[in-house]
């Protein structure tokens, strides 16, 4: 059990968040392996943005443990704290740039706050994540607001990856980007994921994305996870949401073109 | 966690051993010097910032050799190398004086090109008022009364407050200056005539610049970030007509209401501070005021309102619709706005007063 725990990075354990009389999550529990891309799904209200943002810290649960590398988010100190978030990575559905920095001052932006680097060294570190993420040379120095969905949501996952943290969230990187787009998209993470050892955290509507780079799916429904496991599990799982959403016309044809093409 | 990185020189070269990461980058990247071979069998750890590092000291060295790196950390040193700076991206930095001048001259331009641009704004509000004549269903009624309780009915106790305080400060400096003549009863004249011709119109036009242009500035300026003004035209409806026009109109109408409640306060507050400071009773105050000052201060002061509302109405919205997509452009903009329309007060005042000596009233 010890080696169990030991490789999940993020542990999520009765957790209930509520707004007002609207309970979101009750009694949630969910594991994350170190090391691999887990797809969190579910329909529209299920709660997968506020289970990012639970774990981040960014909103506080009523009841549950979220542990991140061992150590509790909710209890840390404000060190502490600081200290995880250098950790992890966060990107956010539209991007969320700073509007008044060019997309090479936004990747900075984390590299400025969290450490003390010359500025040579920041501005060129800056220089090979946007580079990764397959901006052209040209967006470096250009502002969110004259950038294409596509680019801004790059632009967003430069920023995340901009200190190598050890996990990234990702939620919904591919909403609203062309299939073409989406697919490029999903080929940079799971690059970048092999290339950088990450840990990703994904919540996605995308059949695509899912069949295509994630390593587990947990499918969130009634308040919690209802199935975690590879697509096959999710195939066989019983349940009404989960059969129309796996089983749907649209599944059939994410899987249909997926197996046509390996 | 794992130990930083440390460097340690051997025969043929460079070993490095422990966590070769962004923090052992920044204090070690300045000494490095490599030899041929850069041994990192004993490096247990590495990111980005690593790997540059050790494609900057190979480079350094001319080509020297990475030995005993593991597959993983082999394919994320090729990932960086294949995105480092283009060798020809530095762009020429431009000549300092030619570029002062050439920010000097785009400023001029834009500001001509503002200028243009607000005159031909304040044509399509005047002529989409002017139209209303001929169809007034076209006018909004209700955005028009919540405009008018928002920049009007709301404003009446600052306005009225500052006003008050304006008319007892002045009766207060008035009747020392004017004591030392004997002369403490024309302090009804310097009240009435300055409240009532220059700053009781004037103060409020600033304060509602201040309240009431910044709000127009920020509310359309994002409705225009997102896209909702775009999304008003497509359903074929003229945002000059939908937003502008209302909240232009209720400024017309509101100013006047409100210099009035200023010109009536600012009296009050002269009068109250003449009777505690110099004994002149509110009686006679009143019929000093009846009698020696003409109407016409009053119609000065009450001309002048609509115009200096449709100052701060033309360029709060305009600003407003020049805001562009990021958040920055909507703070400077709303700044502007209210800067600008003060000014523009102000100038259209001076102008007035040169008017009104013309025409000697």
């Amino acid at each position: 059990m010890v080696t169990d725990s030991d490789d999940h990075i993020i542990r999520v354990r009765g957790l209930v968040t509520r707004f007002g009389a609207h309970t979101v999550h009750d009694g949630l529990d969910l594991d994350v392996r170190r090391g691999e891309i887990i797809g969190i799904v579910g329909g529209s209200g299920t709660g997968k943005s506020v289970l990012l943002r639970a774990i981040v810290g960014l909103l506080q649960p009523q009841a549950g443990k979220i542990e991140v590398f061992g150590e509790s988010v909710r209890d840390t100190g404000v060190d502490a704290y600081r200290d995880l978030r250098r950790r992890w990575g966060v990107m956010f559905q539209d991007g969320a740039l700073f509007s008044s920095l060019t997309v090479r001052q936004n990747v900075e932006a984390p590299m400025r706050e969290q450490l003390d680097l010359p500025d040579a060294l920041r501005e060129t570190l800056a220089g090979i994540k946007v580079r990764m993420v397959g901006l052209p040379e040209d967006a470096m120095d250009k502002f969110p607001s004259e950038l294409s969905g596509g680019m801004r949501k790059r632009a967003g996952f430069a920023r995340a990856i901009a200190l190598d943290p050890a996990i990234v969230f990702l939620d919904e990187p591919t909403a609203g980007l062309d299939p073409v787009g989406a697919a490029a998209f999903d080929t940079l993470i799971k690059q970048l994921q092999a290339a950088l050892g990450l840990t990703v955290f994904f919540v996605t509507h995308d059949l695509d994305s899912l069949n295509a780079i994630c390593d587990r799916i947990a499918v969130l429904a009634d308040r919690k996870v209802l199935a975690v496991g590879t697509m096959d599990d999710m195939m066989k799982v019983d349940h009404p949401w989960v059969r129309e959403y796996f089983h749907g016309p649209r599944a059939r044809a994410a899987l249909a073109s997926a197996g046509k093409t390996s | 966690m794992t130990t930083a990185a440390r460097l340690t020189a051997t025969d043929d070269g460079l070993r490095v051993a422990g966590a070769l990461t962004i923090d052992a980058v920044a204090a070690l990247a300045p000494a490095a010097v490599a030899g041929a071979v850069i041994d990192v069998t004993d490096m247990t750890h590495m990111d980005t910032a690593g790997a540059w590092f050790l494609i900057d000291l190979q480079d350094r060295a001319g080509g020297a050799q990475i030995v005993g790196a593991t597959p993983v950390q082999t394919q994320l040193i090729e990932t960086v190398r294949a995105n480092l700076a283009p060798a020809d991206a530095a762009p020429p930095a431009p000549d300092d004086l030619t570029a002062r001048v050439s920010d000097f001259g785009k400023r001029v331009a834009t500001a001509g090109q503002t200028a243009k641009e607000l005159l031909s704004f304040l044509g399509q509000v005047v002529a989409a008022i002017a139209g209303l004549l001929w169809r007034p269903r076209r006018l909004r009624l209700t955005s028009l009364v919540h405009q008018c309780q928002q920049v009007g009915l709301n404003a009446v106790p600052i306005v009225a407050l500052m006003a008050f305080l304006i008319g007892v400060v002045l009766a207060f400096q008035g009747s020392a200056q004017l004591r030392q003549f004997g002369a403490e009863v024309f302090v009804v004249d310097l009240i009435s005539i300055s409240v009532l011709r220059e700053l009781g119109i004037l103060l409020t036009a600033i304060i509602v610049a201040g309240r009431s242009g910044s709000a127009f500035t920020a509310a359309i300026g994002s409705m225009k970030m997102r896209e909702e003004i775009d999304a008003l035209r497509t359903l074929g409806l003229d945002p000059i007509d939908v937003l502008v026009v209302p909240r232009v109109l209720a400024l017309m109408l509101m100013l006047p209401a409100l210099g009035f409640v200023a010109d009536l306060s600012g009296l009050i507050g002269g009068a109250m501070m003449s009777w505690i400071d110099l004994g002149v009773s509110p009686a006679v105050f009143q019929a000093r005021l009846l009698s020696n000052t003409d109407v016409w201060h009053f119609g000065v002061g009450m001309i002048k309102a609509p115009f200096f509302a449709l100052i701060i109405g033309i360029i709060g919205c305009y600003e407003g619709m020049s805001v562009g997509g990021d958040a920055e452009s909507l703070g400077r903009l709303t700044s502007t706005s209210v800067v600008l329309s003060i000014f523009m007060v102000i100038v259209m005042d001076a102008l007035f007063s040169i008017f009104f000596a013309t025409v000697g009233i």
